[in-house]
């Protein structure tokens, strides 16, 4: 996937100038930056959800799956009936099938009758995820996918997400979890104040800081952000 | 008392809301008004045009030797209302049909010839009436002038009949007791039937036996007693002329509809109005409460077709839901099955435009608890506007009523209802047509909403 030169306004403040960077297939793309730094705003973009002011996407968004942070799924239907719901609005050819490998791979089989009121935020958060792979996009959005999780539910999910990269599916979420761009990221963008400032793995990142000799991952990224004015 | 800080902290919140304190105050003047309006205190003059057809020197009625002044008994219709002076029955009509009076009384020309025909017991011609020409667009208003009309002609028949039966009472007693009695400016001493009887049985007895006059005289003091009898029972027959004035009821402008079955459209509009604001706007705001709206709009649903849906769902559900409650009135009172397809297709197209308005509120709101309240805040004031009759208040604030009415589908709908059930004017199609325009409006508000919505 390519997104190149995006830019977007909101009135005078500008959320994101001039944005480029690729992705590859079963890649892992972290997108960190401080608050306000554009990052929810670059997924949605790719994503399709907002129209951006300049610069182009090179996947449409029906082949983008967009999982947003808070979950996009109705807690008073089951699984399996949002699953349905979303499959056949997405107009999956065989919405039972995509049902089925969905609850499959995200392991609530068993919990397919229940209301998603009555799930806890991890399996609240595959569903969410499962719908934005009904229609087995080659490329996943991810908008802080572990942020409201305990350890162990964010471990699960991580365990779920990566099984879909090695499977050959394009995933590229935003976090504010430094630590987990470290641990789970092929490559990580740095974005602050709408500016993409860096694109590379999280050792070029820390390379980059140069001879601070930074502790961790998050140090050397709080440096980094110092170095480049913010 | 932690309760104390708790109140302080929420006035404090308040304070910083002068917006909301003062919707909230204006709100509740607002709805008192219109309640106001729509209902009237008893004593609230309605305007009702007046149109007196009587010369203005025929306005007396002979009874024996005295006149009775009629035109201080016309002035007893005015007690309870406001009339407007007009010059023609044609300007009554159209006074009352533009809604610039609630009713039109109009006394005919030949009312007090006629009421002089039923005082001398002539016994011929239509009794002396007054005609009340009403517009029947909204029957609570009918009924409420309706009833005042009544009570006052009611009351000017009570002083009319009571003046009637004290001077003829009067000239009874004389007939039957004796007494002065003036006419023409002339006293005469009236010998009376009482003492007449008694002078002839005076005379009789002071008449021998054989005497021929005897029986002559006989036959007069039998009649004297007989009529004597019969004239003390005059006096109740008299007072049985209760009502010399007749009420003619014309409808200018229209269709009579009985209360009951405009209350049961009026039930029936106000359902479908809550369930479809709540509904179309609830669900809409709902898709954004569950953070679903973004992912449904960015590929699978475009933003008409998410509207669409909330509007058809409102609209659907309020047809249902008042279709339910029209089969259970329907148990206690008449509904008429054989017009099915106009009030369906009335309860359809309204509950449309209910669940448009409910959408456009869902779409500014963006939120379940903000919509729900906003729906109430709006419906309320607007139900009551549209139960405002024509002619209690000024032109001016009727034509503003109009206009209020006319944005917002209430109005329309209760008269597409109450035609619908009930074939009262305006028909179908012009209120389907308001109702059709306005739910394609509200979609539109709706969208232009929405651009701010996720």
């Amino acid at each position: 996937m390519n997104v190149r030169g995006v830019s977007k306004r909101f009135g005078d403040r500008v959320a994101l100038r001039d944005v480029s960077f690729e992705a590859a297939d079963g890649e892992l793309v972290a997108v960190i930056g401080p608050n306000g730094a554009g990052k929810t705003t670059l997924l949605s973009i790719v994503g399709g959800l907002l129209r951006a002011d300049a610069g182009e996407v090179s996947r449409p968004p029906r082949e983008v799956g967009w999982v947003p942070q808070q979950g996009a799924v109705y807690s008073k239907l089951s699984v399996a009936e949002n699953l349905r719901l979303f499959a056949r609005l997405e107009k999956v050819a065989d919405p039972d099938a995509a049902v089925d490998r969905m609850l499959e791979q995200t392991g609530l089989r068993e919990r397919a009758r229940d209301e998603l009121g009555t799930l806890s935020g991890g399996n609240r958060q595959r569903v969410n995820i499962a719908v934005g792979l009904l229609a087995d996009p080659p490329v996943l959005l991810l908008d802080e996918p572990s942020s409201a999780l305990d350890p162990r539910q964010r471990e699960r999910l991580w365990e779920f997400i990566l099984e879909l990269a090695r499977g050959g599916t394009t995933v590229v979420f935003s976090t504010h979890d430094v630590g987990e761009a470290e641990r789970y990221a092929d490559r990580v963008l740095v974005l602050a104040d709408g500016e993409l400032l860096f694109a590379g793995t999280p050792s070029e990142l820390e390379s980059a800081v140069g001879d601070g000799g930074a502790r961790d991952f998050e140090t050397a990224f709080v440096r980094f952000l110092h170095a480049k004015g913010h | 008392m932690p309760m104390r800080w708790l109140l302080l902290k929420d006035l404090q919140i308040l304070r910083r809301s002068p917006l909301l304190v003062a919707l909230l105050l204006v709100y509740g003047g607002l709805v008192g008004a219109l309640l106001g309006f729509a209902v009237q205190r008893d004593d609230t003059k309605p305007k009702v045009a007046f149109l007196n057809e009587v010369p203005s020197d025929a306005f007396g009625v002979q009874v024996g030797s005295q006149k009775i002044d009629t035109s201080q008994y016309a002035n007893k219709l005015f007690e309870s209302v406001d009339p407007i002076r007009v010059k023609t029955r044609q300007e009554a009509i159209d006074t009352v049909r533009r809604g610039d009076a609630i009713a039109a009384l109009i006394i005919p020309s030949d009312l007090t010839r006629r009421l002089q025909s039923m005082v001398n017991l002539a016994g011929t011609g239509p009794p002396p009436t007054v005609e009340v020409l009403y517009n029947e667009e909204n029957p609570l208003k009918t009924q409420a002038v309706e009833s005042r009309i009544k009570s006052r002609v009611a009351d000017a028949n009570k002083a009319i009949s009571d003046k009637l039966t004290e001077i003829s009472a009067g000239y009874l007693g004389v007939l039957l007791h004796g007494g002065d009695f003036s006419l023409l400016g002339q006293k005469f001493s009236i010998l009376g039937l009482q003492r007449t009887r008694d002078v002839i049985k005076q005379t009789l007895r002071r008449l021998p036996n054989d005497a021929p006059q005897r029986s002559d005289l006989e036959r007069v003091a039998n009649f004297a007693q007989l009529a004597i009898d019969n004239l003390d029972l005059s006096k109740p027959v008299l007072a049985s002329i209760g009502e010399p004035l007749h009420v003619k009821r014309t409808v200018v402008a229209g269709t009579h509809v009985s209360a009951n079955a405009f209350y049961i459209a009026l039930a029936a509009a106000v359902t479908l109005m809550i369930i479809g604001l709540f509904l179309g706007g609830g669900m809409l705001a709902l898709e954004r409460e569950e953070h679903a709206f973004g992912r449904l709009v960015r590929g699978p649903v475009s933003r008409w077709e998410l509207l669409s849906e909330k509007v058809l769902l409102g609209g659907l559900a309020a047809l249902v839901a008042t279709f339910v409650e029209l089969g259970v009135i329907s148990l206690f009172d008449d509904l008429r099955w054989g017009r099915i397809a106009g009030w369906v297709l009335a309860l359809g197209v309204a509950g449309l435009a209910f669940g448009a308005v409910g959408t456009a509120f869902g779409a500014i709101t963006r939120d379940v608890r903000a919509t729900t309240l906003l729906a109430i805040l709006v419906a309320l004031p607007f139900a009551f506007l549209a139960l405002i009759p024509s002619g209690v208040v000024e032109a001016w604030v009727y034509d503003l009523v109009r206009i209020a009415s006319a944005i917002f589908p209430f109005k329309a709908a209760l008269d597409a209802i109450n035609a619908g059930l009930n074939d009262a004017d305006p028909g179908l199609a012009k209120p389907l047509a308001h109702l059709a325009i306005l739910a394609v409006a509200y979609t539109v508000i709706a969208r232009i909403g929405l651009r701010r919505f996720a």
